[in-house]
C-alpha cells in the first residue's frame, strides 16, 4: 500500500494551495478531486480579492487565467422597479490589483497546475468516500476503491463538508447558518460587457453588488463581468427560502426581471446554470480547525467573511490552507502529526488578516438575517430618491419630509429605523 | 499477444448547439475528450490482454494539447498512448487517418489484433476500420459485440441489427466493435496513480512514419457541402376527451392516415 506525507481531500483554492506550499516543502502530496477536472464541479461568484493569492503565488494575474481586473464596484439598492447604487470606480488599474474575475472551471486547473508543477499528484475524477481513523486518529483517506494512508489528511472539501461529520470529529452545522448559491453563466460579446459596464477596455470590468428584488428572501444578488461572459446570481438563507416556498430558480428569474438588471443582461445567453450551498462564515462560526492527523481549511471550515459589500470565500481558503500547510510542514520536521503537533495552525490563522478581517465585521450577522434590509429598505430608498429628483405639480419637500412619509408607506417605524442605522452601524461602519 | 486499440480524441457532439435563427452550428468552445465508443474498445483490447497475455497499446491521431486526456485510458490498463500530431489544420479525413495508423502499426511491430470502434463519436463516417484492414491487409470483423481467440484465430460475434453473426478470422486481424459490446471499467484510484507514470509518445508523420506532410494534405482535400441543423416541425395535435377507447381509435386514425402505421381495417 503507498503512503503519502500528505493527502489533501478537494482541488478547490483551499486544497490547490495546501498541495503547492506542502510540495514546495518536499513532502509527498497527493490531491484527490472529485471533479472530472479541478473546478469542473465548482460554484462561485468569481470574484477573486487579489491580496492574498498574490503572496503565494506572486503576479499571478499575469500567468492565470483571470477574466477582467475588476476596477469598479457597485452596491445597487433594487426597488421595485427602480434602483439606486453607489458606485464606486477606481480610476488606475494596476498592480497591486484590487480584484479579479475568474471563472472556476478555468482559474482552478491553473492553480492545480501549480500544484502538479511543485510535485504533488493532482487526482481528478475520484472521490473521497470517508476519512480512515484508527483510535481516533485520521491516518488517510478511502476513494475509488481502494485506501490511501497518509500521516496528515487536509480536509479541503468546500462546503458540502461531511468527512469529519462521518467520522464523528465534528458537529453537524446548523441549516441556519447555511445559504444557498444560484447562479448563471450569461454570454454576451465582450464588446457589449465593456460598453454596458462603462469599461475602458475588455481587461477591466465591474462587479454588482444587489440588494433587494430577491423574492422576498434574505439574500443578495451579484453581477460580475467576465471576458465575453456576465457571472450572475443570489446568494440566500437556506431557511428563508425554504419559507418562501418558492423554487431557487424562481427567485433568480425574479431577480433577473427587474429592470436594472434585465438592461444588463439583454441580449444575452444563459450559458450554465448552477447551484452550490455556501457557509454564511462568521467569527463566531470557527471551528476547532485541527485533531490528530488532520487539519481543515476553506469553506470545508466554513471559513467565510460576508460583509455586504464583499463575499470573500476564496482567499479566505487560500489564506487558511497556507496556515495549514505551515502548520503540516512543521509537524513534518518534529514527525508529530498528531493534535498538538498540528496545533500551529491556529496560531497562524489567528495572525492572518482575514482572521483580523472575520472578527472586525463579527456583527455584520445580524443585519443579514434583517428582513427589512432585504425587502423594505431598498425600495423605500428608491422611493425617497424618486422624491427628491421627480418635479411635479405638487409642492416639493424636502428630504427628511419624503423619509418620513415613505416610511409611513412602508410602515417602518422611526424606533425600527433607528435600530437598523445602528445594527448597519455596527455591522459595517463604526 | 500484441494488441492496438485505435482510439479518438473527439468533438463532443453532445455540446454542439444550433443557432435558431441561421441553423448554423456553433461550435466554438465545444470540448474534445477521448470518445464514448473508445471506451469500448479499451475495455475490449484490455479484457482480451488479461484473457490472453501481452500487452496493450493505444494509438491516435490528434493534437498534442490532447496529451493530458489519456490517463483515464491508461489507467485501464494500456503500455502507452502512442499520440500521432495531426499533420492537418482541422478534421482529418478518413482515408488519411488509415493511412496514418497504419504505417503507425506496421512501426509497432509484431501486431496481432487490432480493435477500433464501429464509428466516431463525432465524424460518423464508418470507413477507418474498412480502409484500415484494406491499408494492412488484414481481415476485419465488423460490429463485433463480443471477441474471443480460439485456436489462434479471431471469433467474434456480429452485431447485424435483426441477427447475430458468429465468424473467424486468422490473426493478425481487425476488429471493430459497437458500443453494446461490453461496460468499460472505471479505473480504481491506485490504478490511476499508476497510469502517471505511464507514457503518452509522441510521433510526428514526417520524422517517425516517414509521410510526407503535403501528400496527406493532398489527399485530404475533403471538399464540404453543408453542415447545419434541421428543424423538426411537430404537429403539436392534442387529443381531448374521457373516452379513452374513442381516443386511441381517434389517434390510430391519425396515424393511419399519415402514413405511421399501416393497415386495413
Ligand atoms: C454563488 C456563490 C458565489 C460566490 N462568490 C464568491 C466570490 O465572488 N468571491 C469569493 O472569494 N468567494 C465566493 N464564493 C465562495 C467561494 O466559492 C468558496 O468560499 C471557495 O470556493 C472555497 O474554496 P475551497 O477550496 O475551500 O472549497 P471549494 O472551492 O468548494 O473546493 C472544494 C473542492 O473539493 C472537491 N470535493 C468535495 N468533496 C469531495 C470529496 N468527497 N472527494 C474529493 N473531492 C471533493 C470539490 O469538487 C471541489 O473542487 C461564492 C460561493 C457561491 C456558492
Amino acid at each position: 500500500m503507498d503512503e503519502f506525507d500528505v493527502v489533501i481531500v478537494g482541488a478547490g483554492p483551499a486544497g490547490a494551495t495546501a498541495a503547492y506550499l506542502c510540495a514546495n516543502a518536499g513532502l509527498s502530496v497527493v490531491v484527490i478531486e472529485r471533479g472530472q477536472q479541478p473546478g469542473s464541479k465548482n460554484v462561485s461568484g468569481g470574484l477573486i480579492y487579489a491580496q492574498i493569492y498574490d503572496e503565494i503565488f506572486p503576479n499571478f494575474w499575469k500567468d492565470a487565467p483571470v477574466e477582467r481586473t475588476i476596477t469598479g464596484h457597485s452596491v445597487v439598492f433594487l426597488g421595485d422597479t427602480a434602483a439606486t447604487a453607489l458606485d464606486y470606480r477606481a480610476e488606475a488599474s494596476a498592480p497591486h490589483y484590487n480584484a479579479f474575475s475568474v471563472l472556476r472551471a478555468k482559474f482552478d486547473p491553473w492553480l492545480a497546475a501549480q500544484a502538479e508543477a511543485a510535485g504533488a499528484m493532482v487526482m481528478p475524477g475520484f472521490t473521497v468516500d470517508e476519512l480512515i481513523v484508527e483510535n481516533g486518529r485520521v491516518c488517510g483517506v478511502k476513494a475509488g476503491g481502494d485506501e490511501l494512508r497518509a500521516q496528515v489528511v487536509v480536509v479541503a472539501e468546500g462546503t458540502r463538508s461531511q468527512l469529519l461529520k462521518q467520522a464523528g470529529l465534528r458537529e453537524a452545522y446548523s441549516p441556519k447558518d447555511v445559504s444557498i448559491g444560484i447562479k448563471e453563466i450569461i454570454q454576451l460579446p465582450e464588446q457589449t460587457i465593456t460598453d454596458r459596464f462603462q469599461c475602458l477596455s475588455a481587461d477591466e470590468g465591474a462587479a454588482y453588488t444587489l440588494v433587494g428584488h430577491t423574492g422576498g428572501v434574505q439574500g443578495g444578488g451579484f453581477i460580475y463581468s467576465n471576458r465575453d461572459t456576465l457571472s450572475l446570481g443570489v446568494v440566500a438563507k437556506i431557511d428563508s427560502v425554504y419559507k418562501s416556498k418558492k423554487q431557487p430558480h424562481e427567485i433568480l428569474d425574479e431577480f433577473k426581471s427587474h429592470p436594472f438588471v434585465a438592461r444588463l443582461i439583454h441580449g444575452g445567453e444563459v450559458v450554465e446554470y448552477s447551484a452550490q450551498t455556501v457557509h454564511r462564515g462568521g467569527f463566531h462560526l470557527i471551528p476547532q480547525l485541527y485533531g490528530d492527523g488532520y487539519v481543515v481549511a476553506g469553506s470545508a471550515a466554513r471559513l467565510l467573511l460576508n460583509n455586504v459589500m464583499t463575499l470573500r470565500g476564496m482567499d479566505v481558503a487560500v489564506a487558511s490552507a497556507a496556515a495549514a500547510a505551515k502548520a503540516v510542514i512543521e509537524a513534518s520536521g518534529k514527525g508529530d502529526f498528531s493534535a498538538a503537533g498540528l496545533a500551529s495552525y491556529e496560531e497562524y490563522f489567528k495572525a492572518t488578516s482575514v482572521y483580523k478581517d472575520m472578527q472586525t465585521f463579527k456583527n455584520v450577522y445580524p443585519l443579514l438575517e434583517n428582513d427589512r434590509l432585504f425587502s423594505t429598505y431598498p425600495d423605500m430608498v428608491c422611493a425617497i430618491m424618486e422624491d427628491m429628483f421627480s418635479v411635479q405639480l405638487q409642492p416639493g419637500k424636502k428630504g427628511y419630509r419624503a423619509l418620513r412619509d415613505r416610511m409611513k408607506d412602508h410602515d417602518v417605524s422611526l424606533l425600527n429605523l433607528a435600530k437598523d442605522v445602528y445594527q448597519i452601524g455596527r455591522g459595517v461602519a463604526l | 499477444m500484441k494488441i492496438v486499440a485505435c482510439i479518438k480524441y473527439s468533438l463532443d457532439a453532445s455540446e454542439v448547439k444550433v443557432d435558431a435563427a441561421s441553423k448554423e452550428l456553433k461550435m466554438a468552445g465545444v470540448p474534445y475528450k477521448v470518445g464514448v465508443i473508445d471506451k469500448h474498445v479499451l475495455e475490449m483490447a484490455v479484457s482480451l490482454q488479461e484473457a490472453y497475455g501481452g500487452t496493450v497499446h493505444a494509438i491516435t491521431v490528434g493534437p498534442v494539447s490532447a496529451k493530458e486526456s489519456f490517463r483515464e485510458a491508461l489507467a485501464m490498463g494500456l503500455e502507452e498512448v502512442v499520440l500521432i500530431e495531426n499533420p492537418l489544420e482541422g478534421q482529418v479525413a478518413p482515408d488519411v487517418t488509415a493511412v496514418v495508423l497504419a504505417e503507425a502499426i506496421q512501426k509497432l511491430g509484431d501486431v496481432d489484433l487490432v480493435v477500433c470502434g464501429e464509428v466516431s463519436d463525432d465524424g460518423f463516417t464508418y470507413q477507418v476500420p474498412p480502409r484500415l484492414a484494406e491499408a494492412l491487409n488484414m481481415p476485419l470483423i465488423s460490429f463485433a459485440r463480443t471477441a474471443a481467440i480460439e485456436n489462434g484465430r479471431l471469433v467474434a460475434d456480429r452485431d447485424l441489427e435483426d441477427s447475430v453473426q458468429t465468424v473467424s478470422v486468422p490473426l493478425p486481424a481487425l476488429i471493430s466493435v459497437v458500443e453494446e459490446s461490453n461496460t468499460p471499467r472505471r479505473p480504481t484510484l491506485l490504478e490511476a496513480m499508476k497510469a502517471k507514470k505511464k507514457p503518452v509518445n509522441i510521433w510526428n508523420v514526417e520524422t517517425d512514419l516517414g509521410l510526407s506532410a503535403a501528400d496527406l494534405q493532398q489527399k485530404a482535400a475533403l471538399e464540404k457541402v453543408s453542415a447545419e441543423g434541421v428543424v423538426v416541425h411537430r404537429k403539436r395535435q392534442i387529443l381531448k376527451g374521457d373516452d379513452l377507447n374513442a381516443l386511441s381509435n381517434e389517434l390510430v386514425d391519425l396515424l393511419l392516415a399519415d402514413h405511421i402505421l399501416e393497415g386495413g381495417a
